[in-house]
């Protein structure tokens, strides 16, 4: 059973909707225990970052999600929140992931959000598994991680090299959104549920 | 590096998807999820979905088909056409639309652009304008499907949009829409000079080479089109090929 949390940042379904098209057994929850004893933890989130970590505090679950041993992907905002800190409302996160999230430079060459596809690199570690180099995934962001020892993967915008996705210990986590990226979102999905 | 994308537009009425040129003369040409998946097959980046019912029953099944959507599409989607509400996008995000687009409803009211995104964020929020060139050469704003001029000015209101939060603008020539010779690459060129935001060019394209202009001479961040693949007169993988050619970055 896969448990994707619920904390009230915006729109579940299309979680929801690719793990159905992979055939898994999900649930949405916010109870503690359902949490603790699933196999692996969704953690998506659309919205503002400091909103995130004040739902997840409120809801207790800030303490409970950094000591999950089962595998654990955050998405988006649910990336953002294990961080350290966001300059998205100033806000401190469950430092999961040793790295800052910072705004994107406003440029003409380089628009935020930045919103569409782009490319992954310097991709590592099974998440990626039989997967290349230079595949598109699916952004809407204006905020990004940056690059740091648990980067596993790159992607650039205009200037900014960020990190579009992370891993410390049984944590994942991706800035895209997989479950918008098409077959390259489906195959990474698919890596996750059987890593 | 960010591609430029690639966006089928869908016209939907009584959940059924149709595409008329000027909007008029409509014609059937299938099932809105089933073309779709060919769409995302095929290389779209996004698709949009307009629903042109005139009816309630209409709008009602129109949210049923958006919850099939998300369902079976695994690329983003918008969803326009009707909306005059907060109520009326929170609905379709919950049926599973990525973005919703709004258009005579904001220019009647253009609070309710910053009440959607201070809501689920800019993100979500596409501002749809249909814009004319007068005989003055003035591009102003239209309602009704390009018949009636308002009294608000292109660049004025695109940048009031940008404002409020709009985090795209999806900007249609009603000079140039249904007519498949091109967009207008100057207005373009500006537009998409003077916005923070990215802009989707619609209305005009007649074969891939139009969209490859708009993409590269008018600046555009994707471009938007329907009959020409709806009638088969280009394909998606075939524009992109194109786009490679000239050293645009696109997802293939």
């Amino acid at each position: 059973m896969i448990a994707i949390v619920d904390y009230g940042m915006g729109n579940l379904r299309s979680v929801e909707n690719a793990l159905h098209r992979l055939g898994a057994e999900y649930c949405l929850t916010r109870n503690p225990q359902e949490i603790l004893r699933a196999d692996r933890v969704l953690l998506p989130g659309v919205g503002h970052a400091a909103q995130a970590v004040a739902n997840l505090r409120e809801s207790g679950l800030a303490e409970l999600i950094p000591n999950l041993r089962r595998p654990v992907l955050g998405i988006c905002v649910g990336l953002q929140l294990l961080c350290r800190h966001s300059e998205e409302g100033d806000c401190e996160g469950l430092g999961v992931f040793d790295t800052f999230v910072k705004r994107f430079p406003d440029s003409p060459e380089a628009k935020v959000p930045h919103m569409g596809w782009n490319s992954i690199g310097n991709l590592d570690g099974k998440l990626f598994r039989g997967m290349k180099g230079g595949s598109f995934v699916y952004y809407v962001h204006s905020f990004y991680p940056a690059l740091c020892p648990d980067t596993i993967a790159t992607t650039r915008h205009g200037d900014s090299l960020f990190s579009a996705a992370l891993k410390y210990e049984n944590f994942y986590a991706t800035q895209f959104h997989p479950e918008k990226s098409g077959e390259v979102g489906e195959q990474i999905l698919q890596n996750f549920l059987t890593l | 590096m960010l591609t430029k994308r690639i966006i089928p537009c869908l016209d939907v009425k009584e959940g059924r998807t149709v595409k008329g040129i000027h909007f008029e003369n409509l014609t059937d040409v299938g099932d809105p999820v089933t073309l779709g998946q060919h769409y995302a097959r095929e290389g779209a980046d996004e698709l949009v979905y307009l629903d042109i019912s005139a009816t309630q029953q209409g709008r009602n099944t129109f949210t049923q088909l958006v919850e099939r959507i998300a369902d079976g599409i695994h690329i983003p989607f918008t969803v326009g056409g009707g909306i005059s509400s907060l109520a009326d996008a929170s609905r379709l995000l919950d049926a599973g639309a990525d973005k919703v687009s709004i258009n005579s409803a904001a220019v009647a009211r253009p609070e309710l652009i910053g009440e959607i995104a201070q809501r689920y964020g800019s993100q979500f929020v596409v501002v749809a304008i249909d814009a004319k060139q007068r005989p003055d050469g003035e591009w102003f704003i239209t309602t009704h499907g390009g018949t009636r001029f308002t009294e608000r000015e292109l660049f004025a209101w695109a940048h009031e949009a940008q404002e409020r939060g709009a985090g795209e603008i999806l900007l249609t020539s009603m000079n140039h829409d249904g007519t498949r010779l091109g967009y207008p690459i100057p207005l373009f060129a500006r537009l998409t000079a003077e916005l923070r935001i990215p802009v989707i060019a619609s209305g005009g394209a007649g074969c891939a080479a139009h969209l490859v202009e708009v993409l590269t001479a008018g600046g555009a961040d994707a471009a938007l089109a329907a009959s020409i693949f709806h009638y088969g007169e280009t394909t998606i993988a075939a524009v992109k090929r194109a786009l490679a050619a000239q050293g645009v970055s696109v997802r293939i």
